[in-house]
């Protein structure tokens, strides 16, 4: 038989959402937590993420991700939250049995009173934005890169094209003229930059990087390594336009064609999903529809700010704790979030109109296309708008957010849904 | 006759959209900025434009064969592949602690090069 | 110079169940391989099915050898120790007017002797593929087809003939004949000579062109037809066996088959390319696939595919031997006509595969019938154990597993459950993969959604710690495909 050893929360990645989930679980009194990663060390995607633009909002500064990690990691030090690193969650199960595998213990079922699954993303590859043409080496994703150039020192191309205006993709863009490479161009079939502007500015603009907007890659040449990638416009339906194909020469092809959350062991739990968001469908404590699973950050939905990930990721913990901790009511009242065109979506999908005696509740959003014009956000209970903001432009690349204060409290109370929409300033 | 040109703050991920008008003086108005910063940014912008810089060293028995390293300020653009060429002779040992000085007055600029994590001695 | 009895052309499952079955004889045998690795050509990317054998024309090589084939092949998997399962296929007939054609191809598999044909009703074959054409007339079940991995086998057998004294090399690229008085002394090749007594000419795509340099059947031509496939994600899709379209004129047509490893594909297309190694994926081939694939199961959706890839099928020209079957497309299976020592198998494509081992076991007999000696070695060792897979195991295997070898705890591909153990254990194999596709098509590594996103950089490192070179050397598939230029902070990287 396998041995079972049991923990008060286990959190399954070592994230800015897992780390925050951790530390904010004990600093709820939850005595024993146990952070597992596949990694050999914690802090997830941001320690390869070097260049600077983090917790701006979190700690008023302008921080490289690995700065921004080592603070949480520090902070689950302090707090002695035991840390499994260089693991593999083979299965967990909705009595919270988690099963592991690594070197040194082997195969082995862990058991928790709550979990917190915090797996982060990964990224759209090739196949799934089917580009044709052939399979050589030097198709990679910006993640792949990033890891290679970043955190191995090794230089996985010299001349690139970059598919995907995305803000992993211009930061690698920048990235690798720096290292030295030739970054051709960055292509984008959307006619609008999928990342912040300010990116487009310091990382392409500052080296020079053509960003060719409305074009896509129609085909991969090269038998063993990519030789070329054929470059082509697209009208405003994304149809190709054979007729304006160019070949680019070069020797890596990096996407940056969107992420995927990870959520392959929530499925497996049998939580809720949301087909829009790709993640479990959550109520503002971060609780999926099985009680006791919370999740937190990029598995629920992509953000673009990980200080939100740090943010929910500690409501997500604080949760957790209360969960195992009694004081909790499963039955709780929840009210449905509803966004309307051009709202893409919004997290959670679920409010618990109670929570709000204790604190305001972000809703975060997508819209589905650009509105460059100042628009008005605003939301509703069933009877009116209770509250509105302005934004000069919405982007789908930016998340629009809203805050429900605890002010809101007798009107949510009273309300059976709450609902958002957009509608252009006049 | 008034003179404007545009320019996209990149002080933080808002990403104001920032006009810079010049009077028949060669005065500067600065607006389209939702902070203070977006202003100091844009007049810099336009006589000693400078980027945080972010990249890696090699370092010497650390878990891994780079370490992440940043500038502690903004740094001169026009230098920037400067910068990248000395740091290629740059070799760390480990152990070393984020925001420890790897680097001081980095091409006799007045800024310095830090550790952006920690990173033990392993055997 | 190396000296041996018999030298093979070409590492694809021909080529190494031939060594396979050759080995149990006492001769010195080498296989050559343009590639990196076995089965890297025509046997990468095929449909992996063995056919029972009712589609070849009656008469033909293809018939009678993919008939015999088929029944090799329980066998062959019990030795070898791969995948192989006889799930039976089904050829659905669409509308009234398909319906007639079942009648036709059971007639004509009866007459190649394929066992247990059956037309089933309307109402059976929904009840066995719910999600099938509703518009379906009937269908035809061929009990004795199945399923296998086609890397598996190839591997196996290589790998049973390197345990039987037969050497590989591999990156090899055959040149041209030896030849003294009409007889083959020996091979050149771009890396030296090679003197042998007999070459098996097993080169695949290339077999047309290997023969025209013995100067034999000007008039023979491999031209290469590609298929594309797609796979799905067993997530969004599944389907629990094996369905064809009824066969036209441009062959067996768009298929879904479950693979040994639990995905479906679609596929192949059918479109004759130019260049013997065009395996691109093309957007004509991907709406071809979207389009067939509709009128046996309507609503499945190429947007549930997690890859998509295309093979090559050695299309020969070959005019059947039989002069009762008016046929021009058959396998070319003999004993070169102008030189001694030199036997050709060409225009292998489908059934290929199902034929392979009746493919190997004719050229057996070719060489004993030219007079060959061959004698069997007494020590023959028909068996070879496959390596332990930890996604298969349970979890008290597993842990045993792990006490011997830690590696096998450390989990590199996510989605497939690949071990750093089962990596180690494939470089340091009898046939060895140093190559990150070697490593994908032995363990199923990166094959996965997130395809190679976690796993890539983790077997690139392991490559390189296991097989002791540096970074810069590891390939996706041999020279030229190496995924590292450089390192970081190297003073000849960059101009600054």
């Amino acid at each position: 038989m396998l041995t079972v050893h049991a923990y008060d929360v286990i959190v399954i990645g070592s994230g800015p959402a897992g780390l925050a989930a951790a530390v904010s679980a004990k600093k709820n009194g939850v005595n024993s937590v146990l952070v597992i990663d596949r990694d050999v060390e914690p802090g997830g995607i941001l320690l390869q993420c070097v260049h600077s633009g983090f917790g701006l909002e979190t700690f008023g500064e302008d921080l490289p991700g690995p700065s921004y990690a080592q603070r949480y990691i520090l902070e689950a030090e302090s707090q002695k939250i035991n840390l499994l690193m260089d693991t593999m969650v083979l299965d967990i199960t909705s009595d919270f049995v988690v099963t592991v595998s690594n070197e040194t213990i082997g195969v082995q079922r862990l058991q928790a009173k709550a979990i917190v699954l915090a797996m982060g993303c990964r990224e759209r590859s090739r196949a799934q934005i089917r580009i044709p043409g052939t399979r050589p080496a030097g198709v990679y994703t910006a993640g792949t890169a990033q890891r290679w150039v970043n955190v191995e020192g090794l230089m996985p191309g010299k001349n690139f094209v970059i598919l995907g205006s995305g803000d992993i993709g211009m930061i690698m863009a920048r990235r690798l003229s720096l290292e030295g490479a030739r970054v051709n161009r960055v292509v984008e079939i959307m006619p609008y930059l999928n990342g912040l502007s300010r990116n487009y500015v310091q990382c392409l603009q500052d080296y020079d990087i053509p960003l060719f907007l409305n074009h896509t890659i129609n085909k991969i040449l090269g038998k063993k390594r990519v030789e070329a990638v054929e470059v082509v416009r697209v009208d405003q339906n994304r149809k190709v336009q054979p007729e304006t194909a160019e070949i680019i020469p070069c020797d890596t092809l990096l996407l940056s064609v969107g992420l995927i959350p990870e959520n392959e062991l929530t499925r497996k739990i049998g939580v809720s999903m949301d087909p829009i968001t790709g993640g479990a469908i959550v109520d503002n404590c971060f609780e999926t529809s099985i009680p006791g699973i919370f999740v937190a950050g990029n598995v629920v939905h992509v953000y673009d700010l990980v200080d939100y990930v740090s943010q929910d990721g500690t409501t997500a913990g604080k949760y957790a704790a209360s969960f195992i901790q009694c004081n909790w009511n499963s039955n709780r009242r929840k009210i449905p979030v509803i966004v309307e065109e051009p709202l893409r979506y919004v997290v959670p999908q679920k409010i618990c109109p109670d929570t709000l005696r204790e604190s305001a509740i972000r809703l975060l959003m997508r819209v589905s296309y650009p509105m460059e014009y100042p628009v008005q956000v605003s939301l509703f209970t069933d009877q009116k708008e209770i509250l509105n903001k302005t934004y000069p432009y919405v982007r789908p690349g930016e998340m629009v957010s809203i805050q429900i204060p605890k002010s809101a409290y007798d009107l949510i109370m009273a309300s059976q849904e709450v609902r958002l929409k957009v509608l252009r300033k006049e | 006759m008034t003179n404007s040109q545009n320019l996209i703050c990149v002080t933080c991920p808002r990403g104001c959209s920032l006009t810079i008008s010049y009077d028949d003086q060669d005065q500067i108005t600065i607006t389209g900025n939702q902070c203070k910063r977006g202003a100091a940014y844009a007049k810099a912008e336009l006589s000693d434009p400078r980027r945080m810089i972010a990249s890696t060293v090699r370092i010497r028995g650390g878990i891994h064969k780079m370490l992440p390293i940043s500038t502690n300020a903004p740094f001169p653009k026009g230098k920037i592949m400067n910068l990248m060429a000395f740091l290629k002779s740059v070799e760390i040992s480990a152990p070393v602690k984020m925001g420890d000085i790897l680097i001081e007055n980095v091409l006799n600029t007045g800024i310095a090069m830090v550790a952006s994590r920690n990173m033990e001695k392993i055997d | 110079m190396d000296s041996y009895d018999v030298v093979i052309i070409g590492a694809g499952v021909v080529g190494c169940l031939t060594a396979r079955f050759l080995s149990r004889y006492q001769l010195r045998i080498l296989v050559i391989e343009k590639e990196s690795d076995v089965g890297a050509g025509t046997s990468s990317a095929n449909s992996a099915l063995i056919h029972a054998g009712y589609d070849p024309l009656p008469g033909t090589l293809k018939a009678a050898l993919n008939v015999r084939g088929n029944e090799m092949w329980d066998q062959l998997a019990d030795e070898l120790d791969f995948d192989f399962e006889r799930c039976g296929d089904y050829v659905a007939a669409i509308g009234e007017d398909e319906f007639q054609q079942l009648q036709i191809l059971k007639r004509q598999g009866e007459q190649n002797g394929v066992p247990g044909l059956k037309i089933l009703s309307v109402d059976e074959i929904r009840k066995r593929i719910p999600n099938i054409n509703p518009e379906v007339s009937g269908a035809l079940f061929a009990p004795t087809a199945g399923i296998c991995d086609t890397f598996a086998v190839t591997i196996a057998a290589a790998e049973n003939a390197q345990m039987n004294g037969v050497m590989f090399r591999f990156d090899t690229c055959f040149e041209s004949f030896l030849v003294e008085k009409h007889r083959i002394v020996g091979i050149r090749t771009d890396r030296g000579d090679i003197r042998c007594q007999w070459v098996i000419n097993a080169a695949g795509l290339y077999a047309d062109e290997v023969m025209h340099q013995a100067g034999s059947h000007p008039e023979f031509m491999i031209h290469p037809r590609r298929g594309e496939y797609c796979v799905f994600d067993p997530a969004c899709f599944q389907i629990d066996t094996v369905l064809f379209p009824v066969p036209s004129e441009k062959g067996k047509g768009v298929l879904f088959f479950k693979t040994t490893h639990g995905n479906t594909i679609v596929g192949p297309t059918s479109e004759f390319v130019d260049c013997k190694e065009d395996k691109a994926v093309s957007v004509t081939g991907l709406r071809y696939l979207e389009e067939q694939m509709q009128r046996l199961i309507p609503g499945a959706d190429l947007r549930w595919t997690i890859a998509s890839f295309s093979g090559l099928r050695a299309s020969g020209n070959a005019i059947c031997t039989n002069s009762d079957v008016d046929y021009s497309g058959d396998f070319l299976i003999e004993s070169d006509k102008t030189v001694k020592g030199l036997i050709h198998c060409a225009g292998i494509e489908s059934p290929g595969l199902s034929a392979s081992p009746a493919i190997a076991e004719r050229i057996c007999l070719l060489l004993e019938q030219s007079g060959f000696e061959m004698i069997e070695k007494p020590y023959w060792n028909p068996r070879r154990k496959r390596r332990p897979c930890f996604r298969h195991l349970t979890n008290e295997e597993r842990n045993e597993l792990i006490a011997q070898d830690p590696r096998y705890g450390r989990i590199v591909c996510r989605c497939e459950m690949v071990t750093e153990g089962e990596i180690a254990a494939e470089i340091h194999a009898p046939i060895p993969a140093r190559t990150y596709d070697a490593i994908k098509r032995r363990t199923w590594c990166g094959t996965g959604r997130c395809q190679g996103g976690f796993d890539m950089i983790r077997v690139v490192e392991i490559l390189t710690r296991e097989l002791n070179l540096s970074s810069e050397k590891i390939s996706k598939n041999g020279p030229g495909s190496e995924f590292i230029f450089s390192e970081t902070k190297n003073q000849r990287s960059g101009q600054c």
